[in-house]
């Protein structure tokens, strides 16, 4: 497993992509503005119109890095990797674990455990500097977020187990607007909203979260997992099922971790966002550089992993729980452990 | 078992060392890239065995494809001398020699590897393989191994075993055991979670208990000694 999982971002129009010896040249409108060496690389994202060269795309398939393009509005539109790794068994044993009631409710359940006991660390850290009128709503949200861990742990189906998520999701983000400081408390945020996001909030939230699919995705690719077969998430065309669920139990930690810092330190403040005419909120070309260097750096940032009692990055995390996760499924461990913050 | 089903030379070496591994490389396909894998492809592009391909009246040859149908084992070996011989019907006796990183002593796994080249030798051109050396490149040292019957019975053995992980797509679960500190695959293998039983399940209990924990056992644990 490689350390040092850096992803290249584009961003800006126009990029050209190549390769010369056994690094990536970037160069923007005739001028060369970086070079990387492709050993440091684990993704290349492109979140503008960029021009890689078919030397370039051959390297990265065979280097196991990944190349994602999203459109202007920062869709996820398509993914470029070579032949899957791992191997076919695993696949095999995924998708019978899929097919198999028993099987998808014990997985799908501990993803929804790790996701909400997430959320509710997440809600009682932060109402230990919250200020006084913040920390009644904060203190409901996250008593609500412990009761729906109970009611998981007797859900003997699916769909109970669904439910109780979108359950809690409400719950919690009713809270976010208790986690607003300062000059930040001029977001306005009315629940979660994304198709398409239609407040600074959510389109911080909706960036974010298709930013660490992503990571989710090549890391569930890296270990041989098929990143479209999920547990949690039903299998629909064009979906990176297992991606979103694998995601689930980071999105608290990592993505509205990040989105809140940045406003709250007033990184990002509303004038960074603009509102199309039917009213979908998009970032500016600033705020989403601010946001991606942010993520970039997030991920360097050390945290202990509790199940595997090591010390690992952020970056990482994935990585590890996409490897538990193909150990669950060949029948190694005697359930998945989803990450969790203490 | 399926007439197509090989196993590679390099397994042999991953079987001795850990049965786990072998199947986590060859049933799973695993493979980590890391320094030790690193350096020694280094070392093995770069060696050139001082003094002795110079020896007069011997031929060297390099990364030489070997193979047997009889054991069903295929591989590389790093360098195959051939010395002159005139009891061999061709003039030429091979001897395997199999390079390897810093280390100071041949391990059995070393000595199987290089005898179970030996044995593909042997079928490909139809002449014994008495002996073969691995050569040490950090000490510039090399050692003769002789391949003896009980050797040859021992390489024989480690390919049947490793013939049956193949079969059954096996990945056994081994206990954490001293040598994984020292395995590159250990950060894919995690041994330490592996071979326990039932954690998963204690795991996510507590984790339900710690933050669903009643509020009185919260307000008990942010310690208040006064509390009646
Ligand atoms: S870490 Fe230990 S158990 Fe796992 S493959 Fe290596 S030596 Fe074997």
């Amino acid at each position: 497993m490689t350390t040092a999982l850096n992803t290249l971002f584009i961003t800006a129009e126009g990029t050209r992509l190549n390769k010369e010896g056994e690094c990536v040249v970037v160069t923007i409108q005739e001028e060369k503005k970086a070079e990387v060496p492709l050993r440091h690389l684990r993704s290349v994202v492109c979140l503008a119109r960029a021009w890689l060269t078919p030397e370039l795309m051959e390297s990265c398939v065979e280097a196991g890095i990944h190349v994602s393009f999203f459109g202007m509005t920062g869709r996820f539109l398509a993914r470029v990797e070579g032949l899957p790794g791992g191997n076919v068994l695993l696949r095999r044993q995924q998708f019978r674990a899929a097919d198999d009631p028993g099987v998808t409710l014990r997985l799908a359940r501990a993803i929804v455990v790790g996701k909400v006991a997430n959320a509710r660390q997440f809600l009682q850290h932060a109402r230990r500097d919250a200020a006084e009128e913040a920390r009644l709503p904060l203190e409901e949200a996250s008593r609500r977020l412990s009761e729906h861990l109970r009611a998981l742990e007797r859900a003997e189906e699916l769909d109970p187990v669904r439910g109780l998520e979108g359950i809690a999701a409400r719950d919690y983000f009713e809270a976010f607007p208790a986690l607003l400081k300062g000059d930040a408390r001029r977001f306005s945020f009315d629940g979660r909203n994304r198709r398409p996001p239609r407040d600074p909030l959510n389109a911080l939230l909706s960036f974010g979260y298709a930013l660490l699919a992503q990571d989710c995705a090549g890391a569930l690719a890296g270990v041989g997992l098929d990143p479209a077969v999920g547990f949690l998430h039903e299998d629909r065309p064009g979906r990176l099922s297992l991606a979103l669920d694998l995601m689930e139990e980071l999105r608290s930690p990592v993505v509205d971790r990040l989105v809140l810092s940045l406003v709250n330190r007033a990184q990002l403040k509303p004038e960074d966002f603009k509102t199309e005419a039917a009213g979908a909120v998009l970032l500016k070309d600033d705020a989403r550089k601010t946001f991606l260097v942010a993520y970039q750096n997030a991920k360097q940032g050390s945290v202990q992993h509790p199940f595997l009692g090591q010390q690992t990055t952020w970056g990482l995390v994935p990585h590890l729980q996409a490897l538990l996760l193909a150990r669950t499924l060949r029948g190694e461990l005697d359930g998945y452990p989803p990450f969790t913050v203490r | 078992m399926s007439g197509e089903q090989w196993v590679s030379l390099s397994a042999l070496q991953h079987l001795l060392y850990c049965e786990r591994q072998a199947a986590l490389i060859h049933v799973e396909q695993l493979w980590r890239e890391d320094v030790n894998t690193a350096s020694g492809r280094l070392l093995h592009e770069r060696v050139d065995l001082p003094g002795h391909d110079a020896r007069p009246g011997r031929r060297v040859e390099r990364a030489v494809r070997l193979g047997s149908e009889r054991l069903r084992i295929s591989g590389r070996a790093d360098l195959v001398e051939y010395h002159p011989d005139a009891t061999c019907p061709t003039g030429w006796r091979p001897f395997p020699v199999e390079v390897k990183r810093a280390r100071r002593k041949s391990s059995e796994a070393d000595r199987v590897q290089l005898c179970a080249q030996a044995l593909c030798l042997e079928e490909m051109l139809g002449v014994e393989v008495p002996e073969g050396a691995l050569y040490f490149g950090a000490q510039h040292r090399r050692q003769a191994v002789t391949f003896d019957s009980a050797l040859r019975a021992r390489t024989e053995e480690a390919i049947a075993r490793m013939h049956g992980l193949l079969a059954q797509r096996r990945v056994p679960l081994v206990p954490r055991a001293p040598k994984c500190e020292a395995c590159s695959l250990e950060p894919l293998c995690l041994p330490h979670v592996t071979a326990g039983q039932r954690r998963v399940s204690d795991y996510l209990r507590q984790l339900v208990e710690q933050e669903a924990g009643d509020r009185a056992g919260m307000s008990g644990a942010r310690g208040d000694p006064g509390d009646p």
